[in-house]
């Protein structure tokens, strides 16, 4: 038995009759990532040592009957959620040297649920991208076809979880970051509603629109993961103090009667693809069939939502990595001249050009006589993109809709055009700017093989509505059980 | 043509609390550089700010006692700005929506003329770290002790019209500050701050002149000079036929003169927008009548009770209620003694000469509330007569010991004995004869003279009413 490629519910039953040890499962996953990951490249550093001595704590954990859902599961983790005592680069060479002293919530509560961290993986630099090629440490290969991208910008998160290089992965989602590498990948990915999840120790890229969430192999999976890391953190400000629910207990497979909503204006988008409606199409029949209602709905002001996001996000982390200056922490040039020079320097060896870019992007779009016309008004947009969302849920109780608008494009395809890689974000971005849980669960593959994901969106901390409905789609279909072949040299 | 100078104010005032503004790290004063530091203060990647409450219960005080009107809602925003004191590259302040707005501060000028100042608005902010230059090398080292420390800015009104009226609202807000106790108001220290923004405009006209922004005013007299000489820089600039430019100044105290730092073409744009880390902050009217409730009594109502308690000249009041400490001292001793007067002029004359001669503040004096109330009893019941209190308060300072004490220890007690004091008045009398026939033929003034003589003979302890008596009646 390939003890890597089970789910996190699967092994859990395996530890818990005692059929298999968290040993064993976190070994056969570390020689996975040995084997499998000088081609995929997903992590950035392997946490094998930790990773043994959680599996033997697990281990004693188990044998004592304290056992938790996710004791002894190997998890990989997305290189900008702080863990304490192990880098934590953001793919960027500003912070390649910098190891934090201090945990991330998230990390807090996996430690107590008794998972094993087995890594950091690779992102774009900062989150900021949607194929982690804009990673300032490496370029992570999509395991359904090396030449393509995983998506990103959690682009190690979901090859980590398609290549069976861990059981489940932490990501982050400002505008699609966890739901299109999902999506690309083949695997589930879920983005909770803006305040579900702690955000302390998740560094900022846009902090009003950044909300960490799973990535798994089947929707089971997911629930159980998220469930490990909701809930009201005095630490986070924006945490949203409400019960979450038990996500995993609660998961029913019963979709009749749900209202779906299909949005008019998604299914006019130009530059999809064929492969992606046909799939999107399908699933669309499959929750009918099984009783549930297709309601048309509209959102009028997606049509705004890219050049909102990429005001707002933009202006945020323009403010956010100011703090990296070379004056305290990570990179700093120490060659000649004074402060500024120091700075400059700092920054332009250590940002990216992608980085560099949003900082220009959202530094102009705060200055003075521009924050009226770009920024305000770009948060105006996004009072009106909320707005059709409330509008939207009166009719429906849960939205359908593509993820990306192709499958995994090839590596290199689109970097020198970053104008057309933010279209790509088209149908992800609108959930971030609104703050609604929304969710990418494999829906079918293009005519060449690669993975294509289904899009559900619920309402504010509806995530179990749409965890139900995918769960259902998931049942319904077999699409999560086809993996990957990896082409090993 | 004559001027007429327009002045605001913008005072930064630190807030007393035990924990920084968003991090739950010491603010105490004169630690080691970087040991009341966190990841949180330190601006590392990921930490999040956690808004002090105490912080905005005190913005709240000074915004009720400068009848403020208090936001129910209001926000955080980010300045942006780089600095190696500043952490995180920008100061979590607050900017579109303050916490309080459209109060006002009332002031008495030293003629007795009152004035009330509008304030535009207060907010809440943070601190910055410290820049520490190494003289002998050029290297800079940065201490983030003070980065986090709560601020407070209180904006005035264009209102002030003169450095007298700006150094009186400056007295006036310090001391609100100090009876709310939220703020040591220390502007050595920097824990009370002032920048001065002055235009000139011909009087009786409407439109505001071109300001100049002043700034490094760190004591009082600073404020007052550098306006001064901001008033006639800008009127000279005018008379010879010049534009006022719009700039900040940086006064140099040693060279009693301003010198440009910036002018509106280097202003920094600090790109201000909504802080999303923090929510909006919403305060419903409970809050606010519960902080209201446990407000203590201010300045101007203080003084109001002072004239309407102790019946003190508006002079006494006034410096009486200058600082809280000074009220609190006068009243202890007040509740001990008959005459409120005879308190007043003690405290402001005896004890205050002694500390201002010895650079001790109120709550430093070595003399009790209730030591002085003990010397000043002995006063009015006669004891001692209020020349011989003064030996005996020296003494009190000098010793420690209390005022009866030292009365009884060196014999002080005043002679109220008629007959004895006649025995020395006669002889007086019998010893000065020529003395005697001036003051008979209309010299009063010899008057003093006699009484002189009276005390010298009974080492001042003579009652000085008595001696008076006598000496009228014997003298005719």
């Amino acid at each position: 038995m390939d003890l890597h490629a089970l789910t996190i519910h699967d092994a859990h039953e395996l530890l818990k009759n005692k059929k298999i040890s968290a040993k064993e499962l976190v070994s056969s996953v570390i020689d996975r990532i040995e084997t499998v990951d000088p081609v995929v490249d997903a992590y950035i550093t392997i946490t094998k040592e930790i990773a043994l001595a959680q599996a033997e704590i697990a281990d004693k954990t188990i044998s004592s009957g304290k056992m938790k859902k996710l004791t002894g599961i190997p998890i990989a983790i997305k290189d900008l959620i702080c863990t304490k005592g192990v880098p934590t680069t953001c793919a960027s060479k500003i912070l390649e040297n910098f190891t934090p002293p201090y945990d991330a919530t998230v990390m807090e509560k996996l430690n107590a649920a008794g998972a094993v961290m087995v890594g950091k993986v690779n992102m774009d630099e900062f989150a900021m991208g949607s194929s982690t090629e804009n990673s300032g440490i490496k370029i992570t290969k999509n395991p359904w076809e090396q030449s393509r991208v995983p998506g990103g910008s959690s682009g190690g998160s979901a090859a980590a979880v398609a290549a069976d290089m861990c059981l489940g992965a932490l990501g982050s989602d400002t505008g699609g970051s966890i739901r299109q590498p999902a999506s690309h990948c083949g695997v589930v990915g879920v983005k909770p509603t803006y305040g579900r999840v702690s955000r302390f120790g998740l560094v900022a890229f846009a902090s009003s629109l950044d909300q960490i969430g799973p990535l798994t192999k089947d929707v089971r999976d997911a629930a159980i993961l998220l469930n490990a890391i909701s809930g009201y953190d005095a630490k986070d400000s924006t945490s949203v103090d409400t019960d979450t629910p038990d996500y995993h207990a609660l998961l029913s497979d019963d979709v009749k009667g749900l209202k779906i909503g299909i949005p008019k204006e998604y299914h006019t988008t130009k530059g999809v693809s064929a492969d992606v409606l046909s799939a999107v199409q399908n699933a669309m029949a499959v929750f009918k069939n099984a009783g549930a209602k297709l309601v048309d709905i509209s959102l009028p002001h997606a049509q705004y939502a890219i050049a909102a996001y990429y005001l707002i996000a933009p202006a945020e982390a323009s403010s956010n990595l100011a703090r990296y200056d070379g004056v305290k922490y990570g990179l700093r040039d120490s060659g000649p001249g004074g402060l500024i020079d120091m700075y400059k320097n700092t920054r332009s060896i250590g940002f990216g050009p992608e980085v560099q870019r949003r900082i220009l992007l959202g530094t102009y779009a705060l200055s003075a006589g521009y924050y009226d016309a770009y920024y305000k008004k770009a948060s105006q947009i996004r009072t009106l993109i909320k707005r059709d969302f409330m509008r939207a849920f009166d009719a429906c109780d849960l939205i359908l809709a593509p993820v990306a608008p192709t499958p995994a494009f090839k590596i290199g395809e689109n970097i020198d055009d970053p104008l057309n890689m933010y279209l790509t974000d088209i149908f992800t971005l609108s959930a971030n700017l609104a703050g609604i849980p929304g969710l990418s669960v494999p829906c079918g593959f293009s005519e060449s093989g690669l993975p294509i994901g289904l899009q559900l969106m619920g309402t504010y901390f509806d995530e179990q509505r749409i965890l139900n409905a995918a769960y259902f789609f998931e049942q319904a279909t077999d699409f999560h059980h086809k993996k990957p072949r990896l082409k090993i040299l | 043509m004559e001027f007429e100078p327009v002045i605001g104010l913008e005072v930064h005032a630190q807030l007393k609390t035990n924990t920084k503004i968003f991090c739950s790290c010491s603010t105490k004063f004169g630690a080691d550089p970087n040991t009341h530091v966190c990841p949180v203060c330190l601006g590392m990647p990921g930490v999040l700010p956690v808004l002090n409450k105490t912080v905005v219960e005190y913005a709240m005080r000074m915004a009720l006692a400068t009848d403020c009107t208090i936001a129910h809602q209001s926000r955080f925003a980010r300045k942006n700005y780089f600095y190696p004191d500043l952490p995180k590259g920008y100061q979590i302040s607050q900017y579109e929506l303050p916490i309080a707005e459209h109060g006002h501060v009332n002031i008495t000028m030293e003629d007795g003329t009152k004035k009330r100042i509008g304030i535009t608005r207060i907010h809440m902010e943070e601190d910055a770290g410290k820049l520490i230059h190494d003289p002998t090398r050029p290297v800079s080292r940065v201490d983030f002790n003070r980065t986090g420390t709560p601020l407070i800015e209180i904006v005035s009104e264009p209102d002030i019209r003169s450095p007298e009226e700006a150094g009186a609202y400056l007295r006036q807000v310090r001391s609100i500050l100090r009876y709310l106790g939220i703020s040591d108001g220390n502007m050595e220290e920097g824990s009370f701050r002032c920048d001065a923004n002055v235009s000139i405009r011909p009087r009786g006209t409407e439109p505001f002149g071109t300001r100049a922004e002043l700034k490094n005013l760190n004591s009082f007299k600073y404020v007052e000079s550098a306006i001064a000489y901001e008033i006639k820089r800008q009127k000279m600039v005018i008379g010879d036929g010049g534009d006022v430019v719009q700039e900040t100044r940086l006064w140099d105290s040693a060279g009693n003169r301003s010198i440009s730092m910036r002018g509106k073409e280097e202003a920094h744009d600090y790109r201000y927008f909504p802080d999303p880390d923090l929510v909006p902050l919403v305060i419903d009217d409970e809050w606010i009548e519960s902080v209201r409730k446990r407000l203590p009594e201010l300045p101007e109502a203080r003084k109001a009770r002072f004239l309407d308690e102790y019946a003190l000249p508006e002079y006494d009041a006034d410096i009486l209620t200058s600082a809280k400490e000074l009220a609190d001292y006068f009243e202890d001793c007040a509740k001990e003694v008959e005459n409120p007067k005879i308190v007043s002029n003690w405290v402001m004359g005896t004890l205050l000469g002694l500390l201002n001669a010895e650079g001790k503040s109120i709550e430093e004096s070595p003399v009790s509330p209730a030591q002085l109330a003990e010397l000043l009893i002995l006063i009015e019941t006669s004891v001692i007569s209020g020349k011989i209190a003064k030996t005996v308060f020296d003494e009190m300072v000098k010793s420690g010991k209390a005022a009866k004490a030292i009365v009884e220890e060196k014999g002080l007690v005043q002679v109220t004995d008629e007959s004895a004091i006649e025995a020395v008045v006669d002889q007086v009398i019998d010893a000065n004869p020529a003395e005697v026939e001036k003051f008979k033929a209309g010299n009063a003034k010899l008057m003093g003279f006699f009484v002189g003589q009276v005390m010298r003979e009974t080492k001042g302890k003579a009652n000085p009413q008595i001696v008076n008596k006598l000496l009228k009646k014997k003298l005719g």
